[in-house]
């Protein structure tokens, strides 16, 4: 925008997004390309932003040294258990390569379903996630389970493709027969400033979904700082997100401690700005119990109890899986089994 | 499925622990010659952990002449780089025996196993390692052409918050220098400086280098008033500060005092709220509140106080207080019962005086000396707990409008330790920071400590330096 004459201006039309009726936009101000809406530090709860109104920024060195402190909890026997049986019932268990077949899809689905024949308390997960292309093979699959199929769309992973392409991409995942859609933000509109496009095909693409659950993807690992991760956050929760979504898993950093801290954040004073519960997924890179564990004391601490739960959190992975499975026979039995013990896929 | 509780995680190694521990004299383990001993507990559940030499006038004594004996014909004779592999030996054995310190720290003072193992006895393994390789490079701390020599025999009185770091502090730069060295441990947290005077036994010193005396303030008055000591240092209360001056004035001896405080931590309106937020919580309720640089006065701007409180309230919510030796503990037991009485006692007069008390909800371990993350809204500054040092997991929160007044109040004390300051704008924190009046600033950051770095107070917090260059040259001759 311009110098000075900058017009107050109402929120963007979204009105006619199916969303759960507690979520309204709060009041928003066009101050620029960089920052379309002021997400106001806002006294807690109230309606409108009575603080100062400017962007939420992060401090690098101390959000690090607060997710340093949360890996440091020390999560152990009972609480290791539950800790184990939940991040097992949160995953997205994913399969996203080139070489994807339906063979490759249908044994994922099956150990989605019944992750260990042998360890009956062990939950299934929470969804299977594919490219559109399989969504019809892994519904058929998982047909009859609670498990539910998750698609990413909007050309996945860059999302450099016409807007057109991409918003017929998530219709085409919602025709096989996807639960959720899993779309990433067009991080090349979002680093040159263009929020404004950035929300309006977050919009567009909730539109379509309707109320199936719309993930968006911020690849955090391309955005450049904390504060950036920040705002992206931002964006996509006013746009109308149902889960924010830290990486495709494509790129060099995926989901990190810290990232998640900073999204955690906006979440949660989203949820107290607006009533509204937004999950959270990380997604890459998450391969141990270790890690696993120390996401859940993440959401635990930073967004409570609430949030421990498959509705508001995911864990996108695919190996992480068997090294819960291993994590919790141990716990059980004091011995670790041979990784062959478990079905590998 | 929506629950996740932590199941207990305590630190399981058993440091060793005498029953009984003579005073560490001349290199070697002696009974006191008052014949006295007094039980050390554990604040955490009131247990006897040992009984420890009572040192009085005569013991202090004994350990002066035994440093003087040290000074003269061993220590201040030895080739510089011979004293640096003494001074190295020292931080590679607290380095091997960490697990062990850390326990015995916690056991002893009370503080989380997070924190002494994580801060205390790292850091201390730290400032041996970093004063030994100054060892023989003295002449690069003095101006040029002037030789780089000792004082002497150093009294050194430590306090009871960070009882083995706050041994290393003094005790690094003085033998890195030549100078040799009585200690004296705080009454209620003599362990690790006993377990640092094994240490050096072990890493056979020149007997007398190190002398360890255990005793209350009639022991630290008497080393003092030695009048064979060249240099006290001591870290502890505003008030035993100002008597150690009285006692040493018109004498030739050295000083230098780090003592309470009653920081100012501000946080300005474009502050990123949630890192400022853990900021806040660290520092104050780090190691209980018993910091002399917390940061105990809380400046907010007033467009954003209601959202630091939420946020805080919150927060406070979160963390863990309970046994010392778990893992996940965040707030662990206050140091002693004197202490836990004086924080009620200052407490109560928040109270009374019209303040709005917000404490973390958690029931308090039935034994051992607890308090709840507290802190204060609607504080003024006439009130006492906007005055006066607490030394307990209490913040009083005060509110301000433009940075000027910031700064104003900030100044508004006595004190002058440390200061905190929380905005995005590079600019602002740097015309805030040059205008507090406190020895160390931290910007968007507290409580962080190095050896490089000097630490230190202004006015009724204290003269002199600890740590980097500055913190040497305490321990050489003008």
């Amino acid at each position: 925008m311009g110098s000075g004459a900058v017009p107050l201006c109402r929120a963007p039309k979204v009105e006619r997004v199916a969303r759960p009726a507690s979520f309204k936009i709060q009041r928003a101000r066009w101050t620029g390309p960089q920052s379309w809406f002021f997400y106001g530090h806002s006294k807690c709860g109230e309606a409108e932003p009575a603080g100062a109104l400017m962007p939420a920024t992060v401090d690098a060195v101390m959000l690090e040294a607060r997710a340093g402190a949360l890996a440091k909890r020390s999560i152990k026997t009972t609480s290791k258990i539950a800790g184990i049986r939940l991040a097992v019932a949160c995953i997205d268990l994913t399969t996203l390569e080139g070489k994807d077949s339906e063979g490759r899809v249908r044994s994922l689905c099956a150990k989605a379903i019944r992750p260990a024949q042998h360890l009956p308390d062990i939950p299934s997960v929470a969804a299977v996630c594919v490219y559109p292309s399989l969504v019809a093979v892994a519904k058929d699959a998982l047909r009859g389970s609670s498990v539910l199929v998750a698609s990413v769309a909007t050309a996945f992973p860059s999302g450099l493709s016409s807007p057109a392409v991409r918003l017929d991409d998530v219709r085409a995942a919602i025709a096989a027969g996807a639960d959720e859609i899993d779309m990433v933000i067009d991080r090349g509109a979002f680093l040159s400033g263009r929020d404004r496009s950035v929300y309006d095909e977050i919009v567009a693409v909730k539109r379509i979904c309707g109320e199936l659950h719309l993930k968006v993807i911020l690849e955090t690992g391309e955005l450049g700082s904390y504060d950036a991760i920040r705002r992206a956050s931002d964006l996509a929760l006013e746009a109308g997100a149902d889960f924010i979504k830290t990486s495709t898993g494509k790129v060099g950093t995926n989901a990190t401690f810290p990232v998640a801290v900073v999204m955690c954040e906006a979440i949660r004073d989203y949820a107290r700005r607006t009533g509204r519960a937004v999950g959270l997924k990380v997604a890459g890179g998450v391969r141990t119990t270790k890690q696993a564990l120390t996401y859940l004391v993440i959401v635990n601490e930073t967004l409570g109890e609430a949030w421990l739960t498959p509705e508001r959190l995911r864990i996108g992975a695919s190996s992480l899986l068997d090294d819960l499975l291993m994590q919790y026979e141990k716990q059980l039995t004091g011995n670790y089994a041979g990784p062959d013990y478990f079905p590998k896929d | 499925m929506t629950s996740l509780e932590y199941a207990p995680a305590p630190e399981t190694t058993k440091p060793q622990i005498r029953e009984r521990y003579g005073l560490f004299v001349a290199g070697d383990w002696v009974a006191p010659q008052s014949e006295r001993y007094f039980d050390t507990i554990d604040p955490s559940n009131e247990s006897v952990l040992a009984k420890v030499a009572y040192a009085g006038a005569a013991d202090v004594d004994r350990a002066v002449r035994s440093a003087r004996k040290a000074y003269e014909k061993y220590w201040s004779k030895m080739k510089p780089a011979e004293r640096a592999k003494y001074v190295f030996r020292i931080a590679r054995a607290i380095t091997e025996r960490s697990r062990e310190l850390a326990v015995l720290e916690t056991m002893n003072g009370g503080k989380p196993i997070k924190e002494s193992r994580d801060f205390d006895i790292p850091t201390s393994a730290a400032h041996f390692f970093y004063y030994a390789g100054w060892a023989d490079k003295l002449e690069w701390a003095m101006r040029a052409g002037r030789e780089a020599r000792p004082i002497g025999v150093c009294g050194q009185i430590v306090p009871w918050n960070f009882p083995l770091l706050m041994a290393a502090w003094k005790i690094a730069p003085a033998l890195a220098c030549g100078n040799t060295v009585v200690l004296k441990p705080a009454e209620t947290t003599p362990l690790t400086a006993l377990a640092l005077a094994q240490i050096v036994q072990e890493a056979d010193l020149p007997p007398g280098t190190v002398n360890v005396l255990t005793g209350d303030g009639a022991t630290g008055a008497a080393l003092v008033e030695h009048p064979d000591t060249d240099k006290i240092a001591f870290t502890g209360s505003t008030e035993v500060g100002k008597a150690i001056r009285r006692a040493i004035a018109g004498t030739k001896k050295r000083l230098t005092l780090e003592l309470g405080g009653k920081a100012a931590h501000i946080v300005f309106d474009d502050a990123p709220m949630d890192q400022a937020v853990e900021g806040i919580v660290n520092g104050i309720y780090f190691n209980q509140g018993h910091v002399c640089c917390a940061g105990s006065r809380l400046l907010v701007q007033e467009s954003v106080h209601d959202e630091i409180v939420v946020r805080l309230t919150e927060r406070l919510q979160t963390l863990r207080l309970g046994d010392p030796l778990d893992k996940n503990t965040d707030i662990g037991a206050v140091n002693s019962k004197a202490q836990l009485d004086k924080i009620r006692e200052l407490v109560r007069s928040g109270i009374d005086q019209g303040a709005t008390l917000v404490q973390q909800s958690c029931t308090l371990p039935e034994r051992g000396y607890y308090f709840p993350a507290s802190f204060f809204t609607g504080v003024q500054q006439s009130h006492r707990i906007a005055r006066e040092e607490i030394f307990g997991p209490v913040l009083s929160i005060l509110t301000f409008r433009t940075p000027d007044e910031a700064i104003e109040k900030a100044n508004n004390t006595p004190y002058g330790l440390s200061a905190g300051i929380w905005t995005d704008k590079g600019s602002k924190n740097m015309y805030v920071a040059e205008r507090m009046r406190a020895g160390v600033v931290w910007c968007n950051t507290f409580n962080l400590f190095d050896p490089s770095s000097p630490f230190g107070g202004y006015r009724e917090s204290g003269f002199g330096r600890e740590g980097g260059v500055h913190g040497l040259r305490e321990y050489l001759a003008h």
